[in-house]
């Protein structure tokens, strides 16, 4: 089938100056988003940052207040729910209690108008539990399958509709964090076979991170960054992101002129501004504690004279919470092969942390 | 002690009526034999039971409905309130406000005067239904409204997310989802019905009367004791043979979910 390559080039959905007001909270304000057509987008942020409002006016629950929402290039912001061809794995999964596995998973097939022959939803539900990997469990109950069972039967639920996006409202949040792990493993290969637009809605960085193609920051109803893991996490736009993808250390100081350094208690410290910054404005430079070493002796680049906090085991890692007289604490990541050559340091010992000049990142708060 | 007068009134049913009342002990079946006297009495109770039953769920549900699904906060408080207060008050007071109203004087004037006819209300199986429908509806407004509000609102959201329209969505999640509280309400209201004996005794005047009506009768009135046993123990294992054809029918029809229980 010859396919039109302006349609598919298209963004499968799109968020236009989309902004959703409950009595006095504007819970999603003024959002710009381009969703691009079978990839795996991720909504990160804590809650009440309005991430699940930009997921409910993608499903339909919640027209914007202002704005538009678009569905492969069609506002739809009065189209309800049940017209968009959307589907949702719910949080605790929403699935019906009077009806079997296999019922609750062709619900949606029930639904279409005219309606499918019963042999052809029962062959689609049957692909669909072999899908999930629930083949036999159809005629159960919903309250005798686990957790981790019931949200299979939720996402078989959900794509046998074969809808244009899958949103997924933090649905891994029930589940226990090994069986959660391998969820996002089967999610993921999931999407790639499927060929389907993920939306994800998560507060774990981790999860966002692990299964993303792309990441969308939110803090306070509005997008603060997007962009792919690995972006977020070597040029953060701002604190905020830098804090909330991956760990940190921030040194609080004033920029200096030229913006490529600042000055914290006496110390310059180099680095790579994210955004253009004023000498003399409050800012920080940010610094992973993977970046940063732990020797005896002083070596080249920036080298602080520590004293060793405390230690913590983590198996191929070690993390040391270290403290400079003047720029206070912070964590160091030592890995165990560089553990070996250097040995390890006990709390109360002597060291230098040292990193390479300039490492840093410089961010401002906003 | 729960049974112990049930055994009475049932060792009574085969017994004779005093020559002054009361009871005399014997051994015969001709109280069961003279219960087609009170055919009338099992008649009414029989089909304004049912109807009764039928009539309340009819009202409470889409209230119910309203007050736990539509109803803002303030408004749902203001109708609870409004569907509890009239419990405040003795039945037989508010009966007395339904004498008047269905009376001469009341709404057949009301619509004389609006030249819609002047129907005779008061003392006809209406004005015994609409007693009923008044006194037991908080009683089927109460389960059906837990059941509702106890429903996971999600769940509607989930099926219009599936591409499925509010009023199928109400026939394929709210309902079979609320029938527990409309099992439980239905089974109150008909089986405290089926002893009722104050509205007909008020509203129908005599002319509409139920087996409770029958009992006050023969036990109070004729102090035939033996004889009235007889009409209990009948009433008893009528209402035995109905509620368990009805729990039968709503177990099949639950097919063992643990959703859906009776009381």
């Amino acid at each position: 089938m010859k396919s039109n390559p302006t349609l598919t080039d298209a963004p499968i959905a799109e968020l236009r100056s989309a902004s959703k007001r409950f009595g006095a909270v504007l819970a999603a304000d003024d959002l710009n988003l381009s969703i691009e057509r079978g990839e795996f987008l991720s909504f990160l942020g804590p809650s009440g940052c309005g991430k699940t409002t930009a997921l409910r006016m993608l499903a339909g629950f919640e027209p914007p207040s202002s704005g538009q929402v678009l569905l492969d290039g069609q506002v739809v912001n009065d189209l309800p729910a049940y017209r968009r061809p959307v589907n949702m794995v719910f949080q605790h999964y929403a699935l019906f209690p009077h009806l079997t596995v296999a019922e609750n998973i062709g619900y949606g097939l029930r639904q279409q108008r005219p309606r499918p022959s019963t042999a052809d939803i029962a062959k689609a539900v049957d692909k669909a539990l072999e899908t999930v990997r629930l083949q036999g469990f159809g005629p159960r109950r919903i309250w005798e399958m686990s957790g981790g069972q019931q949200q299979r039967v939720a996402l078989a639920r959900a794509i046998i509709n074969q809808p244009k996006l899958l949103l997924l409202d933090e649905p891994m949040a029930a589940l226990d964090k090994k069986l959660r792990r391998d969820m996002q493993i089967e999610l993921q290969s999931l999407q790639r076979s499927l060929g389907i637009t993920f939306v994800l809605v998560t507060h774990d960085q981790e999860e966002a991170l692990s299964m993303s193609d792309r990441i969308c920051i939110m803090r306070g109803g509005k997008i603060v960054q997007i962009g792919s893991p690995r972006d977020l996490y070597d040029r953060p736009k701002n604190r905020y992101v830098a804090d909330f993808v991956g760990k940190s250390n921030f040194f609080a100081g004033t920029v200096d002129a030229g913006g490529g350094s600042l000055t914290a208690t006496g110390h310059r410290l180099a680095g790579r501004p994210t955004q253009s910054l004023i000498a003399g404005q409050a800012a920080w430079a940010s610094l992973r504690p993977e970046q940063i070493s732990l020797t005896r002796q002083p070596g080249e680049g920036i080298s602080l004279p520590v004293q060793v906090e405390t230690r913590i085991f983590l198996g191929e890692h070690t993390e040391y919470l270290v403290k400079n007289a003047d720029l206070g604490a912070f964590q160091v990541l030592v890995s165990r092969q560089a553990e070996s050559t250097e040995g390890g340091f006990e709390p109360g010992d002597k060291a230098f942390a040292g990193w390479q000049d300039g490492a840093a990142l410089i961010l401002a708060d906003d | 002690m729960l049974v112990l007068p049930l055994v009475v009134v049932f060792v009574f049913s085969f017994g004779e009526r005093g020559p002054a009342g009361g009871y005399v002990p014997a051994f015969t079946f001709d109280n069961f034999l003279n219960l087609g006297t009170r055919w009338a009495a099992f008649k009414n109770t029989l089909v304004l039971a049912p109807v009764g039953t039928l009539a309340c769920l009819l009202i409470a549900y889409p209230l119910a409905y309203f007050l736990a699904i539509r109803a803002g906060d303030r408004w749902k408080t203001l109708l609870l309130i409004l569907v509890i207060v009239p419990f405040w008050t003795s039945i037989l007071i508010r009966s007395y406000a339904w004498i008047f109203l269905l009376g001469g004087q009341g709404l057949p004037a009301l619509l004389d005067s609006l030249g819609l006819g002047n129907p005779r209300l008061i003392n006809t199986p209406f004005a015994v239904l609409v007693g009923i429908v008044y006194g037991y509806l908080p009683l089927m407004v109460f389960p059906i409204y837990v059941s509702l509000e106890r429903l996971d609102k999600r769940l509607l959201e989930a099926s219009s997310d599936l591409g499925c329209p509010p009023a199928r969505t109400f026939l394929n999640v709210t309902l079979p989802l609320s029938m527990a509280g409309v099992a439980t309400g239905c089974m109150l209201v008909f089986i405290l019905l089926m002893g009722e004996f104050l509205i007909p005794a008020m509203l129908g005047g005599g002319k509409v009367f139920f087996v409770g009506n029958a009992l006050v009768d023969l036990f109070l009135q004729s102090r035939n004791w033996a004889f009235g046993s007889a009409v209990a123990v009948a009433l008893v294992l009528v209402m035995l043979v109905t509620v368990t054809a009805y729990m039968r029918a709503t177990r099949r029809w639950a097919g063992g979910r643990d959703d859906v229980s009776l009381m």
